[in-house]
């Protein structure tokens, strides 16, 4: 292993804009290895389009990414991968979504499974060692025949955080993992969550979750309007906010925040 | 009323040429399996260049549905049975040229089907698929296809249903299908109402069994 400062993920300068609207203005991140960054924001303010310009869902406008060993500079030609290449790219990168998009064909399992299998020619027996192992780690391991119309919304997306882990990605990317839960069913994905920061996995997470934040985060990003308003560990950005944009969003998630941990 | 009441139905004269029946049945039920094959295969790959970036590539195959959903079927059989040989010149066996139309007619319906059905899977699906690093053709052939199949199964059924209705319409072209069949029965016994009587008979009892079993499957995929 190298050392814990290897900077596993870096943004110079992201932009993306659709037509004349610049939903990301130049966005830049340093994510050592093992660290959890946490981005906030008001909806709309581009922290999601961000995180899709991470794994290249969304193909940045301008700027430089570097992921790992790999450089993109979108404002050099034929630098943007593409085919086999941009899947290889993605391959690295694990996503979880808002609405889970588990495979509906597909069992717990299977979904987890999909990854080795289908990616990387994994073989099915040694893919279902390591899908069982993660089911087990997300607190399903008795669930892995289900199909995913029989589980819970916080046992999908568990299934679908073990999924992406399955790749055994450089890197998690979380986008707004728990909007689409039950609020009673938040808590044992946040759980997960936190195991996995506990673990050392390094992860980008898009989140209104102002108290995981606060916990878990090494580093807070405050994003409004496709830029970065505020940027630093979590206590300073989230309890003292130097930004007037920070300020007033903060102020609507005050009683979250103010719980210190015990 | 009168006259209704004074016609002495008589199907026993009309029944007795099962031979030249059961040959026009065959060639109806040929058709009906030749161009529906034919105009699936054409809707497969049609409706995977739909799925194509470039217009250069998308832009024909949208014209080609077009013009044949906007055009009548029986126009197409009589346009590619005369016209088309003779606009490329060529010399087609009357039951290729013939067929065509119906080939091309369910192709561009079949287009639709084929795309309609890879359109409605869920975009979630795409981008959980690609965030996980598989390449266009893996997350078609895992992912998209295996659900997608399901959803297209049943338009397939019901416009194969329509399809072999529409055989009747290569009468026009003189192909001996049911319905030609039926007009030389007609010719040479003179019983119009018993002949064309038999005839749609004949097409519902294949036809309806096949819409009981599509609705069936469409049942079963709603689920």
């Amino acid at each position: 292993m190298t050392s814990s400062s290897e900077v596993m993920v870096k943004a110079e300068g992201l932009r993306k804009s659709y037509g004349t609207v610049e939903a990301v203005r130049g966005v830049s991140l340093e994510v050592d290895r093992g660290q959890v960054v946490v981005v906030i924001g008001p909806s709309g303010c581009g922290k999601s389009t961000f995180l899709r310009c991470i794994n290249l869902l969304e193909e940045p406008s301008a700027g430089t990414l570097q992921v790992g060993d790999r450089l993109i500079d979108f404002g050099a030609k034929h630098s943007m991968p593409r085919g086999r290449d941009l899947a290889r790219f993605r391959a690295r990168i694990g996503m979880v979504f808002q609405q889970f998009d588990l495979f509906p064909h597909m069992t717990a399992l299977q979904n987890v499974m999909s990854g080795p299998v289908i990616v990387k020619k994994m073989s099915k027996s040694e893919a279902e060692t390591v899908a069982r192992d993660l089911l087990a780690k997300v607190g399903l391991a008795t669930f892995a025949d289900r199909f995913p119309r029989n589980l819970s919304g916080g046992q999908q997306q568990r299934v679908a955080i073990a999924r992406a882990m399955a790749m055994a990605p450089e890197i998690m990317l979380f986008d707004e993992v728990t909007s689409a839960l039950d609020p009673e069913l938040v808590g044992e994905v946040l759980d997960v969550m936190k195991q996995l920061a506990t673990d050392g996995t390094t992860m980008i997470v898009v989140t209104h979750e102002m108290a995981f934040a606060r916990d878990v985060a090494d580093q807070v990003l405050v994003m409004d309007a496709g830029q970065v308003v505020e940027q630093g560990r979590a206590e300073e950005v989230l309890l003292r906010p130097t930004n007037p944009r920070t300020a007033s969003f903060l102020s609507r998630f005050h009683s979250t925040i103010g719980e210190r941990k015990a | 009323m009168i006259l209704a009441a004074v016609y002495k139905w008589d199907f026993g004269l009309v029944l007795s040429y099962t031979h030249l029946w059961a040959k026009g049945l065959g060639v109806t039920l040929a058709y009906s399996v030749g161009t529906v094959v034919g105009g699936m295969i054409i809707g497969v790959i049609c409706g995977l260049l739909l799925l194509v970036r470039s217009r250069w590539v998308t832009l024909p195959v949208h014209y080609y549905v077009e013009i044949f959903r906007c055009t009548p079927l029986l126009v197409q059989i009589v346009w590619f049975y005369y016209a088309l040989p003779i606009v490329l010149q060529v010399e087609l066996p009357d039951w290729f040229a013939a067929g065509l139309g119906l080939t091309l007619y369910m192709g561009a319906f079949a287009t639709e089907i084929f795309r309609g059905g890879i359109i409605s899977i869920d975009k979630g699906q795409w981008q959980a698929s690609r965030a996980l690093g598989m390449t266009g053709g893996e997350l078609m052939r895992h992912i998209i296809l295996p659900q997608a199949t399901k959803r297209m199964i049943p338009p397939f059924v019901n416009q194969s249903i329509i399809q072999l209705k529409n055989t009747s319409l290569l009468y026009v072209v003189a192909i001996p299908d049911l319905m030609y069949t039926g007009s030389i029965i007609v010719s040479d016994t003179f019983r119009p109402l018993e002949v064309y009587t038999s005839v749609a008979i004949a097409y519902f009892v294949i036809l309806y069994p096949l819409t009981l079993w599509a609705a069936r499957l469409e049942a079963r995929v709603d689920q």
